[in-house]
């Protein structure tokens, strides 16, 4: 989706602040979030990332990177029907109120983790064989000018701009909620793809320098060479 | 004024809501208090920058250990043991005295967990996600960094499943170091790219 995530090349956000001798976790919850967040067998509908995406745009730039997680996680675990919000909103009145409350333990955690299953990473399922990639390293190929409401991983500053194969990575699944007009599979060829800044930034780059890509084959279609 | 961070809610309420989520899973038995200790303690003791440290000493020591690094990461990464999530796939960049590659991910956060550990809070700020891909110069003099014209600046956008590590130019003076005695001379941020390694003796 064309969100307020997709910050690529904004201005406006200022200097880079570093913390000196930053610790690990700013908070004890932190902590908790991170934990939850990688331990939770119940996947989270539509994806972590597409839940953070879809935050409204003043509550996601005024949240901490954990607060997004949390977020994302609450919002995937009802999604999921694995609790409501009246469940959650409960038990935050019970701990505001009692403090000291305890927390009831589950007889048979081991029955309820097995019923979720094993999480397969993304690239897991091997490719079919018959894929081909389109395009060979040295070609110049554009950026799809699409918008698609959904998770893409497409960022704004690149579409509909050419630049060149710089390496094929293999076949990888398309993460995108939903695929591009044209495309009949998720698995598809990914290849690094270099843009030069002036491509992208026209009068205003630095420099001669580049930025580089992954894209799906599906993000691009072939550009004319350089007379393009 | 706002800035990034500073909660509509407080911070306690993230706090209260943290304790009411981890309570509900618990008692639905979808986890277990422990297992949520355990995560913490991984990335707080056994996953973090040295292992990246390490990798990195053995490609400076090893000519064949770097060629693998280089064609294929992820394998020459697992020979040390470094695996895990965030790290399915990891692609090294070799940086040199002509090239000079810099890492962010503009939509989110992605960064490699098994050789960096956890991001630190300026690879996840607005301003780094904005500004490198812009103006990769102007954000590394910000970091003390500053690459002559000579030197080509790439900036990886980490926008899919695979992960960057940078692999730093070795700096002058320590050809005859061991691989142990390098490892400290390795910085995170040099594995990000916003920072060279001096020598030693500079």
């Amino acid at each position: 989706m064309d969100g307020i995530h997709d910050m690529g090349g904004m201005h406006g956000f200022g200097p880079i602040i570093r913390e000196e001798n930053e610790p690990l976790f700013h908070h004890e919850w932190e902590k908790r979030v991170l934990g939850m967040g990688v331990a939770i067998p119940v996947p989270v509908p539509g994806g972590s990332r597409n839940n953070i995406e879809n935050m409204d745009p003043a509550e996601y730039l005024s949240s901490s990177y954990y607060e997004k997680w949390l977020h994302s996680r609450i919002r995937g675990l009802i999604d999921a029907g694995a609790m409501t919000p009246d469940e959650l909103e409960s038990r935050v009145a019970l701990f505001r109120e009692k403090p000291d409350a305890e927390t009831p333990v589950h007889p048979n955690p081991d029955g309820v983790r097995a019923k979720f299953g094993k999480r397969r990473p993304a690239s897991s399922a091997p490719p079919p064989v018959d894929i081909r990639p389109q395009f060979q390293g040295g070609d110049r190929v554009r950026a799809r000018n699409i918008h698609p409401e959904g998770h893409t991983r497409l960022p704004r500053y690149v579409r509909g701009k050419t630049g060149t194969i710089s390496r094929f990575y293999g076949i990888h699944n398309l993460q995108d909620a939903e695929l591009p007009a044209g495309c009949v599979r998720r698995e598809q060829p990914l290849y690094a793809v270099r843009f030069e800044s002036r491509e992208l930034w026209g009068e205003s780059a630095e420099a001669e320098d580049a930025v580089y890509l992954d894209m799906w084959e599906g993000y691009l279609t072939p550009a004319q060479s350089d007379s393009e | 004024m706002k800035k990034q961070g500073d909660s509509v809610r407080s911070e306690s309420d993230a706090a209260l809501r943290t304790r009411a989520l981890e309570s509900l899973l618990v008692e639905k038995g979808l986890l277990a208090t422990d297992t949520i200790d355990k995560v913490v303690e991984k990335y707080e003791k056994d996953v973090g920058p040295l292992n990246g440290a390490r990798v990195v000493a053995r490609a400076w020591s090893d000519p064949d250990y770097k060629r693998r690094l280089l064609e294929n990461g992820t394998a020459a990464i697992a020979e040390l043991g470094f695996v895990g999530r965030e790290g399915a796939e990891i692609v090294v960049l070799e940086n040199t005295s002509t090239v000079h590659n810099v890492v962010v991910c503009t939509l989110c956060s992605c960064y490699p967990w098994p050789v960096l550990g956890l991001p630190p809070g300026w690879y996840k700020s607005y301003a780094y996600r904005s500004r490198l891909v812009r103006e990769p110069r102007a954000v590394l003099r910000e970091f003390d960094l500053h690459l002559p014209d000579s030197v080509e600046v790439r900036v990886w956008d980490s926008n899919s499943d695979l992960r960057y590590m940078v692999l730093p130019e070795r700096p002058e003076g320590t050809e005859d170091l061991s691989e142990d005695a390098l490892v400290p001379l390795v910085t995170r941020d040099a594995m990000i790219g916003v920072a060279r390694i001096e020598s030693p003796w500079a």
